[in-house]
């Protein structure tokens, strides 16, 4: 539970160490480096962004390989391949690969072309293709389409819309120009949406017969056939063959270096990595023969690196504490806390003034998911998907890692308040015992009868449970705002914004459950004496919110006015702990769903036919019921800890500590310690 | 007359089971159809934000659950399913009465937690890294759910007990 120190760490070096500095500190992962913003007549800042986006460009033509590689020779995908992260590979893999990284990249540019070529004769297929449809047709024509006419005739070679013979054409030429004949119309091919035609005339009349062909719907083909068109068709064929071949003997290419896929992922990773070295570059200030460096250290790593830099490079390297509000944050938890981290990082991360909220947000979060989802089998399924996933992927991604582990154990709390309140898979065990044992089941203590209570046959006291749960949230809470308060040496306002509250709330509790009416909801009443010590905070605790909540305004009419509107957060604190009867409701659901379900599946009787049924029935309905239930237990278990917890305390607005590290994709490189 | 009237108390307690499951229904259907309208959308652009939009695209499916839930408490205690019960008028009313709450508070509800799915459905489209922020948002619609599905059960649980 502890926001780590960070220090400020400044580096100055000799220029030729550079790349072997940046190098070493990628590496590493421990420094967030920050713009130096040193320009002057000896430092300068050197401009990167062409190398930079010559590696991108490496690295983008790496995975495009990749993918071209994958898409010929299919790789086996698991439906769990995304829970594997990266592959491990060790500094000695790395080094050998980096050696062979210039020829990769001459395997990754061939594929491209490959792929380029194959593409471009695809295309060329395509043209062909066309060229043959349009070309059919004509096929029993014998001379060439260009064909234009003898000496003394004139040819027209095209097409009408629709499906006419040789006389309908006469008729209509004739219609249109009477006066004209020797005209000699040969159908070449037709169907009902077009006819081929050749046409032919005598020279003198060519005009005339040109318009009125016009006239009548005759049009020129768009593709014309240089030589007879059977013997182009044999060309095209031909070509549209040739290439079907080539295409194969690309393809043929590609997968012949099926083997090199693990070593193209690698090299976009590799080229990624450098480019990311180059960037860092940018923030650096240079002179001819120096370079400076400033960035964010842990305080613990920064005494290693320290020694490291000085004794390797001959560096310089200035340490001094960093404790403004604008240094990054990094946390650290023990192993048991530290999953929740994740959800206290989609809210925000504590400020410097702060304190991490991890550890004590981590038992309520387990208590509360637990609670929600409280069934012994659905806990159990959740610990055992987990804890197989955890053991079996260990290279699985940091933050998917840590949620996992939360889940791990949401589902041990879930395990743990599914035997107190005696539901696994609802009553599975009893309808199971009932319907095909005909008996009643035996008593299996949290199985089958709860260890505590029953919350479907009791659910006045589990209700009463979940607010005292909610008040003990909540006083946690404003615990960890007089934390807060110490921490700043503000030791006055922990009187005044958490004593009072602790007095107003408690003093009201004890007041209600001394009367009448609220102790037959609660089932018991307080003492009468309660009544009076419960007024009497009451009274302190309003008088301490109404004198002090508004101190920071002078005007004294208005101080007071700050104070009454500081005591209206009293109706906050009534639908805060009222909130927290979503534990009893959400319990609830989850448990009589699960009933729900049993019984639906036992309605069909004890035979082989309603065995099966109640089978599925079975797998299907609580894989249901455990979908929607764990994801409204995980919402609203957030939402208790954002809005009803950190309402009490935490603003946030940290930023993430984010070290200069190896970002790639596929791999990662172990070091030898 | 007085005797169809004394008969019906099955009728209403069938009737407020219809109701729980009916409006709640509604409004889940059409929250979850506004919200999946919404998350195809984003397919379209990014079909590897699926897990992301589909959990909001169930978030107001739970309103339909609460009314099957309450639907079949209603059921059992009045002896529609397992062994049958004589119903008076009075306890039938009860139970009709009791369905209520989570019929319309679910029903509206689950329109508006689907409405405000549909706005988080944005944001994580152009910032997934928000999605804890944008998760809670509509889920602050479904307290007013969850307090009704809350009074609905106790109350049925109080009339069976009576």
């Amino acid at each position: 539970m502890a926001i780590l120190e960070m220090q400020r760490i400044n580096v100055y070096a000799l220029i030729k160490y550079c790349k072997d500095i940046l190098e070493d500190l990628q590496r590493k992962g421990v420094i967030q480096i920050e713009d130096v913003n040193i320009e002057d007549s000896v430092f300068y800042k050197e401009d990167t962004s062409s190398i930079q986006s010559s590696f991108l460009r490496s690295a983008s033509c790496a995975k495009d390989a990749a993918e071209i590689l994958c898409e010929f020779v299919p790789q086996k995908k698991s439906l769990l391949s995304s829970f594997k992260g990266r592959t491990a590979i060790t500094r000695k893999e790395y080094d050998t690969f980096v050696e062979s990284s210039q020829e990769i990249l001459r395997v990754a540019y061939d594929i491209i072309s490959f792929k380029k070529n194959i593409e471009q004769n695809k295309a060329e297929i395509i043209k062909y293709e066309s060229q043959l449809e349009s070309i059919k047709p004509w096929e029993t024509l014998d001379i060439p389409m260009t064909f234009d006419g003898t000496k003394t005739t004139k040819a027209f070679i095209g097409t009408f819309e629709d499906n006419l013979s040789s006389e309908d054409i006469l008729l209509k030429l004739a219609e249109t120009i009477p006066e004209t004949d020797n005209i000699s119309v040969d159908i070449i091919s037709s169907d009902e949406n077009q006819t081929c035609v050749l046409i032919l005339c005598m020279n003198k009349d060519a005009e005339t017969i040109s318009d009125a062909l016009r006239e009548i719907g005759f049009a020129y083909p768009a593709y014309l056939s240089k030589s007879v068109p059977r013997l182009r068709m044999k060309e095209i064929k031909r070509h549209i063959n040739n290439r079907k071949g080539r295409i194969l003997e690309y393809t043929n290419n590609i997968k012949s270096y099926s083997g090199t896929l693990s070593a193209l992922l690698f090299l976009e990773d590799y080229y990624i990595m450098k480019a990311e070295r180059y960037s860092i570059v940018d923030n650096l200030s240079a002179s001819a023969h120096t370079f400076v460096m400033s960035g964010y250290i842990v305080k613990n790593d920064a005494e290693n690196l320290k020694s490291y830099l000085e004794s390797k490079y001959d560096a310089e390297v200035e340490l001094e504490d960093a404790d403004e509000l604008d240094v990054p944050i990094k946390l650290k938890n023990s192993k048991f806390t530290e999953p929740v981290e994740s959800v206290l990082k989609t809210y925000s991360y504590p400020n410097r003034r702060e304190i991490d909220p991890t550890s004590v947000m981590a038992i309520f979060y387990y208590i509360f998911f637990g609670m929600m989802f409280s069934d012994a089998g659905y806990g159990l399924v959740m610990t055992l998907v987990c804890g197989i996933m955890l053991l079996k992927f260990k290279n699985m991604e940091d933050g998917l890692k840590k949620s996992m582990k939360m889940f791990f154990w949401c589902g041990v709390s879930t395990t743990f308040w599914g035997l107190m309140f005696g539901s696994f898979f609802g009553d599975a065990i009893s309808v199971i015992s009932n319907v095909y044992f005909h008996t009643d089941a035996p008593n299996i203590p949290g199985l089958v009868s709860p260890l505590w209570f029953n919350p479907v046959t009791d659910p006045m006291r589990m209700l009463m449970f979940a607010f005292l749960l909610g008040v003990i949230h909540i006083f946690a809470g404003l615990f960890l705002q007089a934390v807060i308060d110490v921490k700043n040496k503000e030791y006055l306002s922990i009187i005044y914004d958490v004593v009072s509250w602790y007095l107003l709330v408690l003093g009201a509790i004890f007041a209600l459950l001394s009367t009448k009416m609220m102790g037959d909801i609660a089932g018991f009443t307080l003492p009468p004496v309660f009544m009076t010590v419960g007024l009497v905070m009451m009274a302190v605790g309003a008088v301490i919110i109404v004198a002090f909540s508004g101190r920071e305004s002078k005007n004294p009419i208005k101080r007071l006015l700050k104070g009454l509107y500081g005591l209206y957060g009293a109706t906050g604190y009534l639908s805060d702990i009222l909130s927290y009867s979503r534990l009893l409701a959400l319990g609830l659901a989850t448990g009589v769903i699960a009933q729900v379900f049993n019984q639906i599946g036992s309605m069909l009787g004890g035979g082989i036919f309603g065995l099966v049924m109640f089978t599925i029935i079975f797998l299907i309905g609580h894989s249901l019921n455990i979908g929607i239930n764990a994801l409204g237990a995980y919402v609203h278990t957030n939402r208790l800890q954002f809005v009803e917890f950190f309402g009490k305390f935490y603003t946030g607005g940290g930023e993430e500590f984010k070290p200069f590290r190896i970002n790639t994709k596929h791999y990662i490189v172990k070091e030898e310690k | 007359m007085s005797e169809i009237l004394n008969n019906s108390g099955l009728f209403f307690a069938l009737l407020g089971a219809a109701f729980a499951t009916f409006f709640a229904g509604i409004g889940s259907a059409i929250g979850v159809g506004k919200a999946g309208i919404a998350a195809a959308g984003v397919l379209s652009e990014d079909p590897s934000k699926f897990g992301k939009v589909l959990i909001f695209q169930l978030l107001p499916a739970t309103q339909g659950i609460y009314g099957l839930l309450v639907a079949f408490l209603i059921l059992t205690n009045a002896g529609i399913i397992g062994t049958p019960k004589d119903i008076s008028l009075q306890t039938g009313l009860l139970y009709f009465a009791a369905s209520l709450p989570i019929a319309f508070a679910g029903l509206f509800s689950a329109i508006h937690q689907g409405n405000c799915s549909v706005a988080g459905i944005g944001t994580v489209s152009k910032r997934p890294d928000q999605m804890g922020k944008a998760i809670i948002l509509p889920a602050m619609v479904e307290t007013y759910a969850i307090l009704a599905l809350l009074i609905s059960i106790l109350s049925i649980f109080g009339i069976a007990a009576m």
